[in-house]
């Protein structure tokens, strides 16, 4: 590459989204790429690394400090939120839509800037996607145990067997119109009362 | 019915919006109102501009700060509704409460008494060679952040080589008390009154008292979205307006803090945000609350009208303590941020009696005048 690497600071209290931003970061070509989790250090790390480009997550209410260190300090080069003169708006939609607040230091390349800012909606996106499939995976499974202990239920109150007893909740969820989950949970929590 | 995404930041003085949904003024109006709650200053900022929220919960001086273009890009918003006035306390940590007690603060007193022992406490200090106390308050360009420095200043600390001050989300602002990293901060309800009720720090003075009907909040929106978008801004100004007027009422203090309470809102126990609605504050952990009668106001002496001399004083700040250099035609633009015209446009079918000038003078708690 010709042009120097340009310097990143990824304030992410996450640490797995921060690995992922930073490994497609990496590919991306940039090499100068500094994490930081700990808020109370955040200043100190500024001053020591002095980036071109800042990520921060949004979800993080520290934004606000951040925004204030580049106010106070008149050693740091101050850094400004993005906004339409570094990139289209479309891709600070998209930054915003993804959680990702980027601040860019003046007279960077709009270019350069809007490549490296799509890198990093690309992988919060990515971050994004593996959370709600987490998420999803994770409440499956705990459908599947509800579904499991309603019908152990069923079997032993109903004196059936496992399909059966699966039949029995099906055949509820179709008439009474509901999810079959909701119909087990309904079972499980009756049993809860009359214990 | 018109839909609108308004967002907030869960602070006491989001009231007027939340029950502007809840109670069903907004659908009178015929707007269907989308609330998102927020987790910085900056985003509410940032959401605004790129369209995803209409209005927002907003500082003021963020507001004036996006239209100049400092610290950000010139991003014009404009200020057409002001939610209150008040509401926000300067707590000491419980540290430096002790010392300033000993150089003549006491619990309850004026700004003044109070002022002056802390700069006795910071004098002594400095003579033994100690690091400045910290202050936190919520924003650079933020109501807290002028009127911690005003008060300091008039008592003869400078807030920029005296002490620190830092920014600190209002969440964890109890938080960085109880573990030192800062000894006083300004912020506004209900997060004094936690602080205090935790026994990490002790209320020594108000906004209010530090210059009494001071402002805060606004409803900030695109200033290109206000003029593509009158009608549906005044429907809003309508049912804010009316929200605001139920929320001082205080047979519907109950009922409102039960609602602020929820968890998707502010999230914070009702009793304490019932104190606060009801102007009553518990200055210190294990005294009873006691009443401020002029701590926060929601409708009363024109609290929902945005002043212009407001935005010009939170101009004339930024000069003071040189966040913004000066620049010809600047007046100019900060008048033009709050938008007394579109509020009485607004509220002109109610047929109420609103103020006829856009300006007034602020007068502080040193004698301090601010004539614009």
């Amino acid at each position: 590459m010709s042009e120097p690497s340009l310097r990143i600071l990824l304030v992410d209290q996450n640490a797995d989204r921060a690995a992922i931003l930073e490994e497609g970061l990496r590919d991306a070509g940039c090499r100068d790429i500094t994490i930081v989790r700990e808020m109370h250090s955040l200043m100190r790390r500024i001053l020591e690394v002095d980036p071109d480009v800042i990520f921060i997550d949004l979800e993080n209410p520290n934004r606000d400090v951040l925004e204030q260190m580049f106010q106070v300090s008149r050693s740091v080069r101050r850094p400004i939120a993005m906004f339409v003169d570094q990139a289209d708006t479309e891709s600070i939609h998209r930054a915003v839509q993804s959680g990702v607040g980027a601040y860019v230091v003046d007279g960077l390349h709009k270019d350069r800037v809007k490549t490296i800012l799509d890198t990093a909606v690309g992988h919060f996106n990515t971050f994004n996607k593996l959370r709600e499939e987490l998420e999803r995976a994770n409440q499956a499974l705990e459908d599947r145990k509800l579904i499991e202990r309603a019908k152990g239920i069923l079997m032993k109150e109903r004196g059936v067997n496992e399909s059966e007893a699966y039949g029995l909740l099906r055949t509820a969820a179709m008439n009474e119109n509901r999810r079959i989950i909701d119909v087990a949970r309904g079972v499980v929590s009756a049993a809860g009362l009359m214990k | 019915m018109k839909k609108l995404t308004v967002g907030f930041i869960p602070l006491l003085d989001c009231a007027p919006i939340i029950a502007a949904v809840e109670q069903g003024f907004a659908a009178a109006e015929g707007l269907d109102v989308k609330l998102v709650r927020e987790t910085s200053w900056a985003n509410i900022r940032d959401r605004l501009l790129v369209g995803h929220f209409d209005a927002a919960h907003m500082l003021g001086p963020m507001a004036v700060a996006s239209t100049l273009g400092v610290g950000h890009l010139r991003a014009p918003l404009i200020a057409p509704f002001a939610l209150g006035l008040g509401g926000n306390a300067v707590t000491v940590s419980m540290p430096l409460w002790e010392q300033m007690s000993g150089e003549g603060a006491s619990i309850g007193a004026g700004p003044r008494v109070q002022g002056k022992a802390l700069a006795r406490v910071v004098e002594s200090r400095a003579r033994a060679g100690l690091e400045p106390l910290t202050f936190g308050m919520v924003y650079p360009f933020s109501c807290h952040n002028y009127e911690l420095r005003y008060w300091l200043a008039a008592v003869g600390i400078d807030p920029d080589r005296d002490v620190r001050l830092v920014v600190i989300p209002p969440p964890f602002i109890a938080d960085a008390m109880r573990t030192g990293q800062i000894d006083g901060f300004c912020v506004g309800e209900p997060w004094s009154s936690v602080a205090a009720e935790a026994g990490v720090g002790v209320i020594v003075t108000t906004a209010t008292a530090i210059w009494p009907l001071s402002p805060e909040k606004v409803i900030g929106c695109r200033a290109s979205w206000a003029e593509e978008n009158p009608e549906r801004l005044d429907a809003l100004i309508r049912a804010l307006y009316r929200a605001a007027l139920w929320c001082e009422d205080p047979a519907n203090r109950p009922d409102l803090a039960h609602m602020l309470g929820a968890s998707r809102y502010i999230g914070a126990s009702q009793n304490l945000l019932q104190n606060a609605l009801g102007n009553k504050l518990s200055l210190s952990a294990g005294l009873p609350p006691v009443s401020i009668p002029d701590f926060y106001f929601m409708a009363k002496h024109h609290a929902t009208f945005p002043w212009v001399s407001h935005a010009l004083w939170f101009y004339s700040q930024m000069l003071r303590w040189h966040q913004v250099e000066e620049a010809v035609g600047d007046i100019g633009v900060v008048k033009n941020t709050y938008r007394p015209d579109i509020y009485r446009r607004a509220l002109a079918p109610l047929k109420l009696d609103l103020p006829s000038a856009d300006t007034k003078v602020e007068r502080f708690f040193d004698e301090g005048l601010f004539v614009p």
